[in-house]
């Protein structure tokens, strides 16, 4: 009993221990980033491997949720008589929560996850201790262009995944199940507010989650026993962090903007 | 105290007192005094799991001791600030077992990155240099191959170009002779010698390859649990009659350094009948 105990108190401060390092190292990265403006390459270089090799999962991922949300909205409005207002539902259920919510956990899987190994493999091949004896500072330079890539390519690619949703939608709901286009476009534009919906949805959420998803990734890889199952461990344990974190923080953050507290 | 140029030329370049640095529970080094002499080639010889590297990194300021002082060039390591720990580290280059070369990166962008990250050379004049450090370690003709293209010896050259890019007053070698086949050996020890004589380096070799590191060697420094146990002149340390060089110079499996791992009493273990 007092060990189980004991083992419950120990785990507990290993999560704050592991918090905290966490967020000195973010403290240590941010820093770099005013120093990336006069070499903006460090950060396209990342906004292409991590945003633009991501569009193909976000593309497709992207029309197949827009076709089944159409899908399913049809079959349910339809018995209210109320299949006029499937754009209207596709598109808020996007841009307010599907579209960064989504996006972050694909992010996740595909970018979090080779960011953590990527980071972990150059701790373990002395990579790292390396640039540190040339005396350049790795938050800086390794670090802090991946990070503002990534809280770049998310919101980015969270606009593309919602605008390609919505196609789906249309698609479906349109194109094969005879929802008339007019009424779809125009419930649609009558229902989504600028500031209220895509600002705080696509827009401020998906950023909250490219500041986490790649704080984590990064954080993970740097912080990874340097072994081959240190790196393979410390990669799991990125994209399982990341979604949790993803998950918590759309709570925290639908509450505070669409919530009446 | 700050030290005037005279009093610093006549300091040793690396000088450690009182050295204690811990791991866990086991201190790796507890109360080491070690003085490097300004250019020459200093080996660091001693068993496996010793802490040799870590000797390298807490000289580079990588790691923090627990007590005790280390000066470079008459700069006390343990207390300085990053941006003076990193104007330091300029002044020194490290080759790592691994290489740590950047995958990414062709031989040339390799060795261009600290040219790159810390002078304003224009790109014509960086091209000189870089080739004139590939040059120097036998590559020039390897510039545009990438380090999965090299062998382990070539990599370790590499990475030595790298590590001389900016003219640095102290090169410390980790390991440099693992793993490597009799003619790369061969060229990295020559190499080694060749380019701290040539550069007017300080050199700290750190190994276990006795035969290599006597070729080389102006002084060697053996450490083992912890302390130096014998330091001297390549000569006087094949000549020595303690136990501890005598154990790691002939290679007795029993010694100083014992065979078994620390262990309850045989019999008794045995005895106990369930598996610990």
């Amino acid at each position: 009993m007092i060990d189980a105990i004991a083992g419950l108190g120990r785990g507990a401060i290993d999560t704050l221990a592991r918090l905290g390092r966490g967020l000195l190292f973010f403290l240590r990265v941010l820093p770099g980033m005013p120093g990336l403006l006069p070499r903006p390459g460090l950060v396209t270089a990342q906004i292409y491997s991590l945003g633009v090799l991501s569009l193909p999962i976000i593309l497709v991922s992207g029309l197949f949720v827009g076709m089944v949300l159409g899908l399913q909205g049809y079959t349910t409005l339809v018995d209210f008589g109320a299949e006029e207002s499937l754009g209207s539902l596709v598109a808020l259920t996007l841009v307010r929560e599907l579209g960064p919510v989504v996006t972050a956990l694909l992010y996740a899987g595909r970018a979090g996850s080779s960011l953590t190994a990527e980071i972990g493999l150059m701790k373990a091949t002395e990579q790292l201790g390396g640039l540190e004896m040339m005396a350049v500072n790795p938050h800086h330079r390794v670090m802090a262009p991946r990070v503002l890539g990534g809280m770049i390519a998310v919101p980015l690619l969270a606009c593309i995944f919602t605008a390609v949703g919505v196609l789906g939608g249309y698609f479906v709901g349109v194109g094969l199940l005879g929802v008339d286009a007019g009424s779809f476009w125009s419930q649609m534009q009558s229902s989504v507010d600028l500031r209220e919906d895509v600002i705080n949805g696509v827009v401020i959420k998906s950023l909250a989650f490219g500041v986490v998803a790649n704080a984590i990734a990064v954080f993970e890889g740097a912080d990874c026993v340097p072994t081959s199952e240190g790196v393979s461990r410390a990669t799991t344990r990125g994209v399982v962090n990341t979604s949790l974190a993803i998950l918590g923080l759309d709570f925290i953050l639908t509450a505070l903007m669409f919530g009446d507290f | 105290m700050p030290l005037n140029s005279q009093s610093l030329a006549d300091e040793p370049l690396v000088h450690i007192r009182g050295l204690r640095f811990e791991r866990g529970d086991r201190a790796i080094f507890d109360g080491l005094d070690l003085d490097i002499p300004r250019q020459g080639v200093t080996v660091i010889l001693g068993p496996s799991g010793t802490g040799k590297t870590t000797l390298l990194k807490l000289i580079g300021g990588q790691l923090r001791p627990q007590a005790g002082t280390i000066r470079v060039d008459g700069q006390e390591v343990t207390k300085l600030r990053t941006g003076a720990l990193y104007e330091l580290r300029k002044r020194m280059g490290m080759l790592f077992q691994s290489g740590a070369l950047f995958t990414h990166l062709s031989v040339f962008e390799n060795v261009a990155y600290p040219l790159r990250e810390h002078t304003r050379l224009p790109e014509s004049v960086l091209r000189v240099v870089v080739l004139m450090k590939l040059q120097a370690v036998g590559l020039r003709g390897a510039w545009n191959l990438m380090p999965s293209e090299l062998s382990g010896g070539m990599a370790r050259r590499v990475a030595l170009a790298r590590a001389i890019a900016l003219d640095p007053m102290m090169i410390l070698y980790d390991e440099p002779f693992t793993g490597q086949d009799p003619i790369s050996m061969g060229v990295l020890v020559r190499l080694i010698r060749r380019l701290n004589d040539a550069l007017g380096l300080t050199s700290i070799v750190v190994t276990h390859d006795v035969h290599e590191a006597s070729t080389i060697a102006d002084r060697m420094v053996l450490i083992s649990d912890g302390k130096v146990v014998e330091g001297g002149s390549p000569q006087a340390i094949h000549e020595s009659r303690s136990p501890w060089v005598r154990q790691f110079m002939d290679g007795l499996d029993d010694g100083p350094v014992p065979f078994h791992y620390p262990a309850p009493d045989y019999a008794e273990d045995l005895l106990r009948g369930s598996a610990p």
